[in-house]
């Protein structure tokens, strides 16, 4: 077990080195000048050299890339080249804004996916499978931003013509000063997440109930007189929540390191929002910083997978 | 449903021997919703290639800006009518033709990056899974590592340094979406090569590239098939989403993430529906027509597959629905 688990933490380690290889090099190759960026066009020779030295840049890339992990390691990330502020507070900033998106969309996602293909297993065949399954394929072939656009015109624009306010059209409101206004202002990307996500558990827990239900302790727990309802929810589901937890973890490990899509159609500042301005700004040590935060929840994520697996499935013991 | 039943040969007459590949047409061509996503699909290719045509009859090109025609004196965008049949944009291009000329980025992008990481999967998947031990070892984890990677937020990083472009798009397409396939090939090559008629063939002689090209690769075909065909509705959201983004095809270039990217940019599309329903349906029908035909691709070619054997099964129990 420890063996393994060092395994998994090293295999996270080795993720994050070529993660953060990946970005710092690339950026190193691409064109561009970051003395440049921070000074403007403006700048004279001198000054950009001068704006090098203290960037460090005009060292070998390789020396740059040590003194880069050896700060990132102490959760120093350097500064934006935007507003000189340092990177590491500025993402922790838009952290509160993707967890509540993510984290209430994963609640929602899971309770309409799970019962839909709980459904549609249970009555194979059947009308009500063959909807569950059109949900199942329009949720995968929704594009997410499509989605949430055409929401934002149905239920923020037009009832908002028709004289009252639905829904708002976007924004954030901290958890703190009034939960429900929180809620109320993430209501439509918790939906819009969660529609496009809930079809993939949805097909997942078909899956796995079509499977788990035609096994033999299945059938010994009908014949002790269970109700069926106790059979499904408990006996199958069971057997179908180690891939549930591990699509789940993925899932919110990715969305994590930005929300990047739904942030940006509702306009809500988050991580992902923050990648994209980034983006567009040039700022580089954000963006190597956003892709790290990313890799970081992924690994994280991967290794509390792993041990889950150990509680939930008796047989890994 | 009327016209499947007249494809269907009575029972009484002969029996006809018919190759794997009439039956799985056959098979396909029972499966109505396959069959109109395939009507579909058509039909957006028709749009691709007759966009020229398009631009013809309505006499605007995808690029021109009608600021007389197709703008309101106030600036705002016409809707649907005689002269732009789809609307025009925020600034006053037609949409129809620019829907016809982005539907060619998208099933330029689609398809290609597809093809192209399938081409990827197959050959990291077939090594792997053939040779084993280290090279396995080496593969598998490399394939892990791009399935654990934030993908979007790495093609974000690439674009910002390369600057967007059509190629680019491609390439990190094609980067993020070949793992998956990869892993399916390797388990079943893995089992492919433990059979006999691999055996069959080393004691012939014949070495690991001809075994992996000659044996197994033939194996392959369903999966191969099926995983490009549901790969290229990820490929177009993918192109679309980055374009979305303002990070994938350059303006002024059409393209359906464009679009919605340029409907959504100043809210626009809140007083020209057009904007977002349009392009936004477009985009909506081609991935639901792929990935339905990809579902039924998946039983056609497979009748052993689960979801089949479990319908034929159940009939009785459900009746005489189809």
């Amino acid at each position: 077990m420890i063996r393994f688990l060092a395994s998994r933490v090293g295999f996270g380690a080795g993720v994050l080195l070529v993660l953060s290889a990946f970005v710092f090099f690339l950026f190193f190759v691409a064109p561009g000048d970051p003395a440049r960026m921070i000074a403007g066009d403006k700048a004279t020779e001198s000054q950009l050299q001068q704006i090098r030295k203290n960037l460090g840049v005009d060292r070998p890339i390789v020396v740059q890339y040590g003194a880069f992990m050896q700060k990132a390691l102490s959760g120093d990330l350097g500064f934006s080249y935007r507003n000189q502020q340092p990177v590491a507070p500025i993402i922790l900033r838009r952290i509160p804004v993707t967890l509540s998106l993510v984290l209430g969309g994963a609640l929602l996602w899971l309770s309409i996916g799970v019962p839909i293909g709980i459904m549609s297993a249970r009555h194979v065949g059947s009308l009500r499978d063959r909807l569950g399954q059109a949900f199942i394929l329009v949720g995968l072939s929704f594009p997410t931003f499509v989605l949430g656009m055409m929401s934002l015109y149905l239920l923020y624009f037009m009832p908002k013509q028709a004289g009252f306010t639905l829904f708002p059209a976007g924004g954030y409101k901290a958890l703190t000063s009034d939960p429900l206004v929180w809620a109320w202002h993430l209501a439509l990307p918790w939906t819009t997440l969660a529609l496009t996500m809930a079809a993939i558990y949805a097909r997942l827990t078909r899956g796995q109930m079509l499977d788990v239900m035609g096994e033999d302790y299945i059938r010994t727990a009908r014949a002790k007189g269970l109700s069926e309802r106790r059979v499904v929810w408990k006996h199958g589901l069971r057997a179908a929540l180690t891939p549930l937890v591990t699509q789940l973890g993925a899932d919110i490990a990715l969305l994590l390191g930005g929300v990047i899509v739904i942030e940006q159609v509702y306009g809500l500042q988050g991580v992902g929002a923050l990648a994209v301005q980034a983006v567009a700004n040039q700022d580089r040590p954000i963006i190597i910083g956003v892709v790290l935060l990313g890799g970081l929840f992924i690994v994280i994520a991967n290794i509390v997978v792993d041990l889950l697996y150990v509680l939930l499935d008796p047989r890994v013991r | 449903m009327s016209e499947t039943t007249v494809n269907e040969p009575s029972p009484e007459a002969d029996v006809v021997q018919r190759g794997s590949f009439a039956l799985t047409v056959r098979r396909l061509r029972r499966d109505t919703a396959s069959m109109a996503a395939l009507c579909v699909i058509l039909a957006v290719i028709l749009l691709a290639i007759v966009a020229p045509w398009v631009a013809g009859i309505t006499g605007h090109s995808p690029i021109e800006q009608f600021r007389e025609t197709g703008l309101s004196p106030a600036g705002i965008p016409v809707g649907p009518g005689a002269e732009f049949w789809l609307g025009t944009d925020q600034l006053g291009r037609d949409v129809l033709v620019r829907l016809a000329y982005g539907a060619r980025v998208s099933l330029l992008v689609g398809v290609f990056a597809s093809m192209l990481a399938s081409l990827i999967a197959v050959v990291v998947g077939t090594t792997a899974g053939y040779f084993g031990g280290t090279v396995d070892l080496v593969l598998s984890r490399l394939t892990d590592l791009v399935m654990s990677v934030p993908f979007l937020l790495c093609a974000l990083a690439l674009v910002s340094a390369f600057g967007p472009s059509l190629a680019l798009s491609v390439v990190v397409i094609v980067f993020f979406s070949w793992a998956p396939m990869a892993r399916v090939i390797r388990g079943q090559v893995i089992s492919l090569r433990r059979q006999d008629f691999v055996l069959a063939s080393r004691s012939l002689g014949a070495g690991p590239l001809s075994i992996m090209v000659v044996d197994i690769l033939p194996n392959l075909a369903v999966p191969i098939i099926v995983y490009t065909t549901m790969q290229i509705p990820n490929s177009i959201v993918f192109e679309a989403t980055l374009s979305f983004l303002g990070m994938g095809i350059v303006p002024p270039t059409p393209s359906w993430g464009g679009m919605l990217a340029d409907a959504s940019s100043n809210s626009l599309y809140l007083v020209a529906w057009w904007l977002i329903f349009v392009p936004g349906t477009a985009l909506l029908m081609t991935t639901l027509a792929f990935n339905i035909l990809g579902d039924g691709l998946r039983d056609a070619l497979d009748p052993k597959s689960a979801r089949t054997v479990r319908r034929l099964r159940r009939q009785p129990k459900a009746g005489t629905k189809p």
